[in-house]
């Protein structure tokens, strides 16, 4: 398919990967942010076809893997009372709550119904006005415009029986927060394509000038990743940190303005807590007073406590690239896909999964890299 | 579930402000998907979904830069 496969292409990826041996004369740590790229990135062996100092650590950018324990608990309220259609992503019906998860509820005869669109939860809302339809609304500020979207359409048309459960996050204060930490061992940052195709990038140059640190907005391709790699390190062994844009084709300085005041009518700053990670300021999206009835958690009245992140699981380590999955002890033992002990091994974007369903690719070199392969 | 995807306009319709929607090709098969945040793209334009939202028109002239990159290393 045209903006898809010849972005796949082996040749190429092969020809940027020997541009990379000829151009890195030392170790260099780059973080991927988004978990779309983490995906991307074990599925095509691309960590093999780098020179060997060159290491890529996942960032937080998987909304599964950062949803606190606390809505996963709220969502698990909401969707076994009677009367509720609960509609989320199927992803987040196996991420750990304290107690039990949204697929347990859904087998103890929960109604919640898998969704690839918010929109379709707006239209059950429509075809069932005895029912209160509630969706999960997770995801950074690509997903945050859908979310948007949908709640501005549920407002137009006065549906009182739709309410959504809102976890929202923004990536500049995280990687912010990242660069701040003391402990901090990333060099360069490949930024997320589609969050920037929404938010543009002119809040990544003070960001770049600040921590002197290169900043690269990536696509999602092999091609893409490989490319924003080689050009992150040209910025390294010259010196220089800038913010580039490798994802011309989607993405422009400015972002998607439409979208951006979408985003504003809706929902305003807030502090927020990503799961393992802790509070980090600015960094979320909540309604704002106008758009408040359609708060789930205020009009099923949830408790508003945070609890405590769970069970040994490292997630907290793995999402600020401090460790890598196989760093963590149980993985592939206690914890795995259909037994996960975390929110990273849940999502195929969340870094343990990744590596889980790619374990091979991950471990074996990356001659074996596929020409044409499908998602 | 953060996938976004490119695929081709077929046919637009539009009903109120972000109602804007239409028929989306991905490699032969057809999905109905909002078009609102995209006002510029028209029909045989690309655009990348997510989540049945169109966020971003793909710009036919940068696309091809990569491939400009490459032929320099070649
Ligand atoms: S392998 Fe499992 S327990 Fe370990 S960090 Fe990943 S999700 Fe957490």
């Amino acid at each position: 398919m045209k903006y898809l496969q010849e972005y796949r292409n082996g040749d190429c990826i092969r020809t940027v990967a020997a541009e990379l041996e000829k151009t890195s004369s030392r170790p260099w740590t780059l973080m991927e942010i988004c978990g779309g790229q983490t995906h991307a990135i074990a599925k095509y062996g691309l960590q093999q076809l780098l020179p060997p100092g060159i290491q890529l650590v996942h960032g937080p950018g998987c909304p599964v893997c950062v949803t606190p324990q606390e809505i996963i608990d709220g969502a698990i309220t909401i969707a076994a009372m009677p009367d509720v259609i609960f509609c989320s992503y199927g992803d987040m019906l196996r991420v750990p709550g304290s107690v039990s998860d949204l697929l347990q509820v859904k087998a103890g005869g929960g109604d919640i119904r898998i969704i690839y669109s918010p929109l379709q939860a707006l239209h059950l809302a429509e075809q069932n006005p005895n029912k209160q339809v509630v969706f999960l609304a997770i995801g950074f500020e690509t997903t945050a415009t859908a979310n948007a979207l949908t709640l501005s359409l549920a407002k137009q048309k006065s549906l009182h029986n739709f309410s959504a459960l809102i976890s929202q996050f923004l990536v500049a204060p995280a990687i912010r927060s990242i660069c701040a930490r003391k402990d901090c061992q990333i060099q360069g940052f490949l930024a997320a394509g589609h969050v920037c195709a929404i938010t543009g990038y002119e809040q990544y140059h003070q960001l770049a000038e600040n921590y002197h640190i290169p900043i690269v907005i990536t696509g999602f391709e092999p091609l893409d990743i490989i490319e924003g790699v080689l050009r992150c390190i040209r910025q390294l062994e010259g010196g220089h940190y800038r913010v580039e844009n490798q994802y011309q084709r989607a993405v422009t300085q400015a972002g998607n303005r439409t979208a951006q005041s979408l985003l504003k009518t809706v929902f305003k700053i807030s502090a927020q807590h990503w799961r393992g990670i802790g509070e980090i300021p600015t960094s979320g999206l909540i309604l704002k007073e106008e758009y408040a009835s359609f708060d789930a958690a205020r009009r099923f009245n949830l408790p508003t406590s945070n609890r405590a992140d769970n069970r040994g699981c490292l997630s907290g380590e793995i999402l600020l690239g401090l460790k890598k999955p196989c760093d963590c002890p149980h993985f592939a033992q206690k914890c795995h896909p259909q037994q996960p002990l975390g929110a990273p091994m849940v999502s195929s974007e969340g870094a343990c999964a990744a590596y889980y369903h790619y374990r091979d690719q991950v471990s074996v070199n990356g001659s074996a890299l596929p020409n044409s392969p499908n998602r | 579930m953060c996938l976004g995807i490119p695929g081709k306009i077929e046919t637009i319709h539009s009903a109120s402000e972000y109602e804007r929607s239409g028929k989306v090709s991905f490699g032969g098969i057809s999905k109905e998907v909002n078009l609102s945040l995209v006002p510029e793209a028209g029909v045989g334009d690309y655009v990348i979904v997510h989540v049945g939202i169109a966020i971003s028109t793909i710009r036919k002239e940068e696309a091809s830069k990569v491939f400009k990159l490459l032929k320099t290393l070649g």
